[in-house]
């Protein structure tokens, strides 16, 4: 279980090499926060880290398995047991929650009772315990265009809570909440995870809640890992690091708006 | 992902760096709708698009002597019935001849979906079967819709003579290709991002259509599909000229017979259908809105 990358690389269609040398060992249990500047490669080390993008270079293990090694089944099987939240939660708009939340089983589900949930709800019971958590449990019933943007990704965090993946991926889960509710989630995801035993990583543009919420801590920067530490040995002059601006460069501007950082005014969020 | 891409507002010497403002894009537009011009200019030409024609005193009045014989419409009881019977005979071949379509279209169209393959997700093993079996659904397509609705009735009518059963044929399969094209390509139009995470969490391609692409593409699909059944019924005329029955063949024998009235009355009819299905097909869009 866990995973462990190395020497991971991929490039884009379009020529940009959003990872290089990534080496990554993660424990079962482990749960560790990405940071980064937007443009980092923390959306495209998550997808690989889901089993969506087939890196270029380097090989990859996800939860004792070698997801391109095997079938298409295989490979199906795997992806069923690891959840992603993404940053705008994929859900069509038209869609209710309770079955925007009972999707999250898709991969479990055999095809006929995925399609009869669809006319009757297979499991209301469970996506509200799951809504509960979030605090949306009276939505239920709710089509999803009638929810804001924070609402929305609550309900997407729901649909992959329910999924009960073994390996719990999240993509900027709280930038469409404010500070209150972005803690409260961040907490609730790391409660999950290590009450369920499962390992978790969550990208987070809010440095000072990845560093409070979670043992570990990596920084990502221009594709590369530039620091893996525990939480309380990351130091202002490696986040400044992290974060500043590459200038200088022609062509190619900088682009972080979170510069200069002071340890005390870290954006607590930045959507 | 966005990777630097605006510059540092924070940093004004980074502006001499910045790009110039002309859009890069116009250039190319504008040579685009030259190019469209040129092309268009001489087909206009080679097809004797010649407006001013219609507006000639002579062909005026020829005009209005067709249409004056239209009228008054025929409005007999016995014309009625009549009209009655192949109005619903009609109706039954668009209505078999759209549902025999969908049937096919609909495997057909979801092959064309390429946000349906999982094999695009991370480049697996066996994405070149996909490849092939869209071309060869495309192609298939276009040999079902490529061939008139005419020419397969005339076909089917050597093999089922003279009635409906050959214009449900006919038109079922070159509605079925014109829906498994426009199917495929709502779908693929539609946001593809639910669809792709939930193949991405293990999902299979038909569960991910229902809980993924359906909801938001059904209104689309539901719309197009009414409107190509209000052109099936509108090709029945054409099929009727060949013996397929219904409205079709009434009117052939009105306008055979030199009866306008006749012929007056059935197109008020076929100008009802098309308002029912209008009706129709908006009722269905404001009921899943």
């Amino acid at each position: 279980m866990g995973f462990s990358l190395d020497a991971v690389g991929f490039t884009h269609a379009n020529g940009y090499r959003a990872l290089q040398g990534i080496d990554l060992r993660v424990a079962p249990g482990e749960r560790l926060a990405l940071i980064g500047a937007s443009g980092a490669g923390k959306t495209t080390l998550l997808r690989v880290l889901a089993a969506s993008l087939r890196p270029d270079e380097g090989r990859v293990r996800l939860l004792d398995a070698d997801p391109w090694a095997g079938s298409p089944r295989a490979l199906r099987a795997l992806r069923a047991r690891i959840g992603l939240v993404h940053q705008a939660a994929p859900i069509p708009p038209r869609q209710r929650v309770v079955t925007a939340v009972l999707a999250g089983r898709l991969g479990q589900w055999p095809l006929w009772k995925s399609l009869a949930s669809l006319v009757v709800p297979a499991d209301p019971e469970g996506a509200r315990r799951e809504l509960a958590r979030l605090d949306l449990a009276e939505r239920l019933f709710e089509r999803c265009d009638r929810l804001s943007g924070g609402q929305l990704q609550r309900v997407g965090l729901a649909r992959v809570l329910y999924q009960r993946p073994d390996l719990l991926l999240a993509d900027e889960p709280v930038s469409a909440m404010d500070p209150a509710l972005s803690e409260l989630t961040v907490a609730l995801l790391n409660e999950e995870a290590s009450r369920r035993g499962v390992t978790l990583v969550a990208s987070l543009h809010a440095v000072e809640l990845a560093l409070r919420h979670f043992p570990r801590v990596v920084g990502v920067k221009d594709g590369r890992i530039l620091f893996d530490l525990p939480a309380a040995a990351v130091s202002d002059a490696q986040l400044r690091e992290l974060y500043a601006a590459e200038g200088g460069r022609p062509g190619l501007a900088a682009s972080t708006a979170e510069s200069p950082l002071r340890a005390g005014e870290l954006p607590l969020r930045c959507a | 992902m966005s990777r630097n891409a605006a510059a540092n507002p924070f940093a004004p010497e980074d502006r001499a760096a910045a790009p110039p403002l002309r859009d890069p894009a116009a250039l190319p537009r504008l040579g685009w709708t030259l190019a469209a011009l040129t092309v268009l200019w001489p087909l206009l030409q080679l097809a004797r698009f010649d407006p001013a024609a219609l507006f000639e005193s002579g062909n005026l009045a020829a005009m209005g002597h067709f249409v004056g014989g239209f009228l008054p419409p025929e409005t007999s009881p016995e014309f009625l019935a009549l009209l009655g019977k192949a109005t619903l005979e009609t109706l039954a071949m668009a209505t078999a001849g759209i549902a025999l379509a969908v049937l096919l279209a609909v495997p057909l169209g979801l092959t064309l979906t390429r946000s349906l393959s999982v094999s695009r997700l991370g480049p697996g093993r066996g994405g070149w079967v996909g490849q092939v079996l869209r071309s060869l659904a495309r192609g298939l397509l276009a040999v079902l819709r490529g061939v008139p609705e005419l020419v397969w009735a005339l076909l089917f009518v050597r093999v089922f003579g003279l009635g409906a059963a050959a214009g449900v044929l006919a038109l079922g399969i070159t509605y079925g290709g014109m829906l498994g094209k426009v199917y495929g390509e709502i779908l693929e139009s539609s946001d593809d991002r639910p669809t792709r995470s939930l193949l991405e969490a293990g999902s299979g391609r038909l569960a991910a259509l229902f809980y993924g692409l359906l909801p938001n593409a059904a209104r689309e699909l539901v719309s197009y599909t009414v409107y190509r059944w209000e052109c099936a019924v509108r090709a029945s005329v054409v099929m009727g000229f060949v013996g397929a029955g219904g409205l079709g063949q009434l009117m052939d024998q009105s306008m055979k017979m030199l009866n306008g009235g006749e012929a007056a009355t059935i197109l008020a009819t076929f100008l009802v259908l098309v308002l029912a299905a209008d009706g129709l097909s908006e009722s269905l869009r404001r009921r899943m809105a």
